[in-house]
């Protein structure tokens, strides 16, 4: 009796079964609880008479969209709308997330510049766009800046038939004639090449320590390559100009402000963050790296590139992820100036067909999917710059 | 004892929500809590607006005072919920509004698929276009909008029909899409798009409100039908048969000559016919069959007025729109508005 009243106990307490225990009462209860609440949903919408389902994706729109990157009209899908709205979305979250990093490694530098007026620039620039709401961001430059541009019939004209109106930016498009497509093999071929001669020229280094000009080879290659073909091919292309019509200018390439704005916007706001990040890692390299450095005999440019900045990058990348993310977020306040991200065309898709339970469910599921996506690339990148203990 | 301690906290929890969703009669939880809450434009002049002491007026928002004023005899027993077009039905659909009176189109599929019920029409309206004369002196026809970028309000029935003409016209266009009113008015004012489009009603409410109005004119051209009305959820018909006979009150009371000032001296009327919807005939139970008092038509009138009253202050000649009746006039009198007799 007393060795079964031990063993029993023995059992009740033994840590591993306990653990078990509770997890799969936390699993359970969570997972009646996620039932319960979407039969909840499911019941209420039936009792409201509101219809649920995604079959509504596949009706027309009937709506138009102005800037599709892809052929749509109102008879496409709905389908094919939101994904109008979400390749709009990328759009803005990668050209964003490409110049904020530009923007924000030159200011993050320029902080740590010796020119006194330098660093004081850079400083202010910091401070107003940090401590400034992105969406006042986005309104300052479609409200304050775009939109206080003169209208189509007094466009400004710029340099090689470029304008710049209260409709936007405008540029001639480039119409590629026949033999073109030898100048584009001529730009894959100058990159491929460009990397083998990197590679060769490494290998070399290591091997006999010599040094190759691999920067200007590089170039040579990437721009040289696709040129000599177009000249061999005789300038395939033309231009298509912007001419004025009676309401506006057609023809050519137009960036309507809206993206404009949106884009200076996220992309300036979030620089300001990605620049402090920046310096945080510089500084957070020991000054005797340097010094020794110096001490090897390498130059300042070397040391930078090689002892310096690798170093750095292992603090950098981390926060600039999270900075990556809230770009990519940002851009749902596409909404407050009329850009058809996928926030404003699920927003007006709920709207005509009153599916609102499935488009929310649509939006947290795409932003989730981009937003890991973000995470997977960043996390390799940051293993990749890691410190690696041998 | 966990376990006793989970099954405790998630049947709390499931009461909780399970109380929050079950709401069977609109009317008695509109008693219980002593007020109306209306759902109505964000600011639209004429319609819904609120005035420099804050005091929602206008079209719709008379509508909302009358249904308070059928409850309750008080035609300030109302608040307001600004809602764009966007958020309307959701709110509607969640109860977070008991009503929503925010010029919006009667359709079939908001009808069914929404799970909504139009409690009858309180303005027929049509979609236009506005233009800039001055910027545009050229152009005096729809059909000549080609090319043209156009501002327009999301998620509304504007905006298909916008697609739709354009596409039947074969002619080319830039829509401008945004939330809400003001946002539309500002790019439109600021030059963004060279057209404005909405119901007609709402040009010419939007037009007061531009840098310099007489620079803008509305074409000719209506698109599309756009009977605005009341709106209530599907499933609860005491609620929906009270404010469509708040509707059909104002406009009867207009066909028998009932206003806000003679409503008093009406009630003495020997004409059975007023007699009986002021409710001072003794058989009658109008009233009671609403859920509600049987003066109730005449608190309405005395709240905001008959239908032509209401229509007139707001929208009309007393109001700085000045709106003509068109087919918004009785049908006795040339225009489309026939509601069925109280009786």
């Amino acid at each position: 009796m007393a060795s079964q009243q031990k063993g029993r106990a023995s059992v009740f307490y033994d840590p591993k079964i306990r653990g078990i225990f509770f997890q799969a009462v936390l699993f359970f209860a969570l997972a009646a609880f996620v039932w319960w609440i979407a039969d909840n949903t499911i019941a209420n919408l039936r009792r409201a008479h509101i219809a649920s389902g995604f079959g509504f994706l596949n009706g027309r729109a009937g709506f138009d969209v102005s800037d599709a990157l892809i052929p749509y009209s109102s008879d496409s899908t709905m389908a094919r709308a939101l994904l109008v709205g979400l390749l709009n979305t990328l759009l803005v979250a990668v050209t964003g997330i490409v110049t904020a990093t530009i923007v924000g490694f030159l200011v993050g530098i320029g902080r740590l510049a010796r020119n006194w007026l330098v660093r004081q620039i850079c400083t202010i620039y910091i401070e107003i766009f940090r401590n400034i709401p992105p969406l006042l961001v986005i309104f300052f430059w479609y409200l304050g800046v775009l939109s206080v541009l003169p209208s189509p019939r007094n466009s400004i004209r710029l340099p090689f038939d470029m304008y710049l109106n209260s409709r936007g930016f405008y540029m001639p498009a480039p119409i590629w004639g026949e033999g073109a497509w030898l100048a584009g093999a001529g730009l894959l071929a100058g990159v491929l090449l460009a990397f083998i001669v990197a590679r060769w020229a490494r290998q070399r280094q290591m091997a006999t320590g010599r040094r190759f000009p691999v920067l200007w080879a590089s170039i040579a290659l990437i721009v040289g390559l696709p040129l000599a073909a177009f000249a061999l091919t005789g300038f395939p292309l033309s231009f298509d100009v912007p001419k004025a019509s009676i309401f506006n200018l057609t023809g050519g390439i137009q960036v309507k402000p809206e993206f404009l704005s949106l884009y200076l916007a996220l992309s300036f706001y979030t620089a300001a963050f990605i620049a402090e990040i920046v310096r945080a890692g510089i500084l957070g390299v020991d000054k005797g790296q340097t010094e020794a450095a110096y001490s090897l005999g390498l130059t300042p440019g070397p040391t930078l590139r090689l002892v310096i900045v690798p170093q750095a990058l292992r603090i950098i990348v981390p926060p600039l992820t999270s900075q990556y993310l809230n770009l990519t977020k940002n851009t749902s306040l596409a909404v407050a100036i009329g850009y058809a991200d996928l926030v404003a065309i699920g927003g007006t898709i709920l709207n005509q067909t009153g599916q609102a339970v499935e488009i929310v469910a649509i939006w947290m599921v795409v932003y989730l999917g981009i937003s890991l996506a973000v995470s997977v690339l960043m996390n390799w990148f940051n293993a990749r710059t890691a410190l690696k203990d041998k | 004892m966990h376990k006793a301690i989970w099954t405790a906290v998630l049947g709390a929890v499931a009461l909780a929500l399970m109380m929050a969703a079950a709401s069977a009669s609109t009317l008695s939880d509109v008693k219980k809590k002593g007020y109306v809450q209306c759902g109505v434009n964000t600011g639209l002049a004429g319609f819904a607006a609120p005035d420099d002491k804050g005091n929602w007026k206008g079209f719709d928002v008379d509508l909302c005072r009358a249904v308070a004023a059928a409850i309750f005899g008080d035609g300030n027993k109302v608040k307001f919920t600004p809602l764009g077009a966007k958020e309307r039905f959701t709110a509607l659909q969640s109860g977070e509004i008991d009503l929503l009176v925010r010029n919006t189109s009667w359709t079939e599929t908001r009808d069914t698929e929404l799970g909504l019920n139009f409690a009858g029409v309180n303005y027929y309206d049509g979609q236009g276009f506005m233009i800039n004369a001055k910027k545009l002196p050229g152009v005096n026809s729809a059909l000549q909008l080609s090319g043209a970028s156009i501002c327009v309000q999301t998620g509304t029935t504007t905006e298909l029909n916008l697609a739709d003409y354009f596409k039947s016209h074969h002619m080319q266009y830039n829509p401008v899409v945004f939330e809400k009113f003001v946002e539309a008015n500002a790019a439109y004012d600021s030059g963004r798009c060279d057209v404005y489009t909405t119901d007609q009603s709402g040009l010419y409410a939007i037009r007061l409100t531009l840098k310099n109005p007489d620079d803008h004119v509305v074409l000719p051209e209506i698109i599309s039908k756009e009977p605005l009305g009341p709106v209530v959820r599907q499933g609860d018909d005491q609620w929906f048969d009270l404010v469509k006979w708040t509707l059909n009150a104002m406009i009867i009371s207009e066909e028998l000559g009932i206003t806000q000032s003679n409503v008093d001296q009406m009630k003495k009327s020997e004409n059975p016919k007023i007699r009986r919807v002021l409710g001072q005939d003794p058989n009658s139970h109008y009233g009671r069959d609403l859920g509600i008092g049987e003066d109730w038509v005449v608190n309405i009138v005395k709240a905001v007025g008959n239908y032509g009253e209401s229509f007139e202050r707001n929208l009309g000649q007393g109001s700085p729109l000045k709106i003509k009746r068109g087919l918004n006039q009785l049908w006795s009198k040339g225009g489309i508005l026939y509601a069925p007799p109280i009786r």
